[in-house]
């Protein structure tokens, strides 16, 4: 687009245009975004959904297989030695959790600073931090040993007159994550309310109109409520702002408050929130680059949003790097050396492979995308986020495994490494992620409809009216022209 | 009295009482978000209170045409987070220093540096609630039952219709004028809304 159309369309008095690019292509009318979206709740269902639908279930029902097997043996199935009493569990949990990170980054924090391109990603990336916590949940739930009594962790008066010990970060990190998930749920459904309605409307199935009337609630897009629902959108994104910082920094309080090597240390909170957000992104970018060609909505998630999510890739891969390499320095500067020994060990010990993998996948790969063509190529940022996905499981590897497994004595030290259970426990819980993210796929709108809409030129009054400032209404103003490949 | 505090308060929620034949009010379709907006403010001018506009997207400045101030939502939040500040706070303090006090690691029973997490926590966990149900109150959501809902060309409301209702409880409403008004407003489709099944409206 030519900078002079660019300054034509900035010049619409009251619309903000945070961007050069058009947010949606193609010309699309209000009725073709609703139609876009609808058509794939609406539609029969494809055999391409029921083939993944099947691979996906088939890995949850070994992650179920698992935890029974589990359940009925005790966690002695599991690696666990000695030194090392947080193995695959803990990375998982950490891994999951981090994944959400990126949806409320998105439905959130993009919200609050005006990134109107995010209504495009929102709805899925919401979907999937729900999803990807609930996995995260799973892993400290089934690694307590004793999981019929993990209501233990609840605040209730009982009959031992005991009360959980809230100086423990583990109660921490129980809060944080279960207030996560629950006010992530909230967002992701007041979201939802709107474009429910709309497919309420649309269909003329019986049954399909009481499950999505009863959802909508009665949603009749009146000004009243949109005003009530607008303020409480925007508080929600400025509540979940903060929290999403919180919930990682509690994570990592798991590690940093305790005294192991490689644990204690003030960079954890930051660090572990860059992580988060960074191996977030690389997951909405994976799902996003298959779900956009699937369903043929190319038009409303463009290559420039793929694009913005790979600079924020980028950018927090950077910091995630930076943050490596400061643990170094600090190790060193700190003249202690058990912290001295735990980062050669990390590097140079029997764990190098895991620790390189991780530095490599991390900090290395994704400096392709300071290229333009590189982080616009589509089946270049693919190999680049599953690489980033990659690389995060082992940075959490390696936070977790290689510190434990030699820290003060060396009488104490092992090697850790996993067992069978372990491994499918961790491939099923991509399975139960899958199977609920296919779920969603088929049976809700899988972009805001509302939202997309709204910021569309067409959507603004000043769009079609003398605006009162002596400039006459222009129709050609604004319209998004349809780009030449 | 008790009566039109009622009503009066249901109003602010979009919820309308129909009229003793069952009259629920007058629907008026209009072209476009623009259409719509000048529309509200002319009605509004007009000396109509009890109307509301229907779109499927929120409209920029609908708020000041229709003469509404701020949304009280944020009031609702600030409460709620409070309370769940509040609730935090006692919680760590009576069950740590005073129900079942327990020395770890020669630490104080209560301090705030530890119970900050949690404090934060349910902050932020009772904010959202309310901010949620607080929205949902003062919407007077769910209704599942609205006789706007009888209207064939409504459903179109969450696609790409802009409508704009006057509730026949209105002081100045009144089935004639009221429809030359929004004709001259520029209304494109007029209906009257009943407050009961009709099969001619439903049928098209």
């Amino acid at each position: 687009m030519s900078t002079e159309s660019t300054a034509k369309q900035l010049s619409i008095p009251g619309v903000d245009f945070h961007t050069d690019e058009p947010l949606v292509h193609g010309n699309l009318s209000f009725h073709d975004i609703t139609e876009l979206v609808s058509y794939h709740t609406e539609k029969k269902t494809p055999m391409g959904w029921y083939a993944a639908f099947s691979g996906a279930s088939l890995l949850l029902l070994i992650l179920l297989v698992m935890i029974a097997y589990l359940f009925w043996n005790g966690i002695g199935v599991w690696g666990l030695n000695n030194p090392v009493g947080w193995g695959y569990a803990i990375v998982n949990f950490v891994f999951w959790v981090g994944i959400g990170h990126a949806g409320t980054l998105i439905s959130a924090i993009l919200f609050l600073f005006r990134q109107k391109w995010r209504t495009a990603i929102n709805r899925s990336a919401e979907a999937m931090t729900i999803f990807a916590v609930i996995c995260a949940l799973l892993f400290p739930t089934i690694h307590v040993g004793r999981v019929w009594v993990i209501f233990w962790t609840l605040p209730y008066p009982n009959q031992m007159e005991m009360w959980p010990q809230f100086k423990s970060p583990l109660i921490w990190d129980f809060f944080a994550i279960s207030v996560y998930f629950m006010v992530s749920l909230m967002f992701w459904y007041v979201g939802l309310i709107p474009d429910l309605a709309t497919l309420r409307d649309r269909t003329t199935r019986k049954l399909r109109q009481k499950v999505l009337g009863a959802l909508a609630l009665g949603w009749t897009g009146a000004n009243r409520h949109w005003r009530n629902y607008e303020k409480a959108y925007l508080i929600l994104a400025a509540l979940a702002t903060p929290l999403v910082l919180s919930v990682h920094s509690v994570v990592s309080f798991d590690f940093a408050v305790s005294i192991v090597p490689g644990w204690h240390t003030t960079i954890f909170p930051p660090y572990f929130v860059a992580g988060a957000i960074f191996s977030g992104f690389a997951m909405v970018v994976t799902l996003m680059v298959v779900a956009r060609k699937v369903f043929g909505i190319e038009d409303i998630i463009t290559v420039n949003h793929l694009e913005k999510m790979n600079i924020i890739i980028l950018l927090t891969g950077s910091m995630v790097g930076f943050a490596y390499i400061t643990e170094f320095f600090i190790a060193w500067y700190s003249g202690v050396h058990y912290e001295q020994y735990a980062f050669i060990n990390r590097a140079f010990g029997p764990y190098a492979w895991a620790y390189w993998t991780m530095l490599s996948c991390n900090l290395l790969f994704p400096q392709f995308f300071w290229i333009k063509k590189l982080r616009r190529s589509i089946p270049f940022m693919f190999v680049i986020v599953i690489l980033v996905n990659v690389g995060m499981w082992f940075e959490r590897f390696v936070i977790v495994v290689i510190s434990l497994h030699r820290d003060y004595l060396p009488s104490a030290w092992d090697y850790y490494s996993p067992t069978l259970v372990d491994i499918l426990t961790l491939v099923g819980s991509f399975g139960l992620f899958f199977t609920m993210y296919l779920l969603f796929l088929r049976f809700l709108p899988m972009v805001a409809v509302a939202e997309v809409k709204g910021v569309l030129p067409e959507a603004h009054p000043h769009f079609y009216k003398h605006s009162g400032d002596g400039q006459e209404a222009d129709h050609t103003v604004g319209v998004t022209p349809k780009r030449d490949a | 009295m008790l009566k039109e505090v009622a009503s009066e308060i249901k109003a602010t929620m979009g919820v309308y009482e129909s009229r003793d034949d069952e009259l629920y009010g007058m629907l008026a379709e209009f072209t476009d978000p623009g259409a719509l907006h000048d529309a509200a403010r002319s009605v509004r001018e007009a000396g109509y209170r009890r109307f509301d506009t229907h779109s499927p997207f929120p409209i920029h400045g609908m708020d000041k045409a229709m003469g509404m101030g701020n949304s009280k939502v944020g009031y609702i939040t600030l409460a709620g987070g409070l309370i769940g500040l509040a609730l935090a706070w006692w919680l760590q303090w009576w069950t740590g220093a005073v129900d079942y006090p327990i020395n770890i690691s020669g630490k104080p029973f209560f301090a705030i540096e530890p119970s900050i997490p949690i404090m934060f926590e349910l902050t932020v966990l009772f904010a959202a609630t309310a901010a949620v149900v607080g929205m949902f109150v003062m919407n007077g959501l769910p209704r599942y039952y609205c006789p706007l809902f009888n209207s064939k060309r409504f459903m179109r409301v969450t696609d790409d219709a802009f409508f704009l209702h006057i509730a026949a409880s209105d002081g100045r409403f009144d089935p004639e004028g009221t429809e030359k008004f929004l004709r001259e407003l520029g209304a494109v489709a007029i209906e009257i809304i009943h407050d009961r099944e009709d099969p001619e409206q439903t049928g098209g």
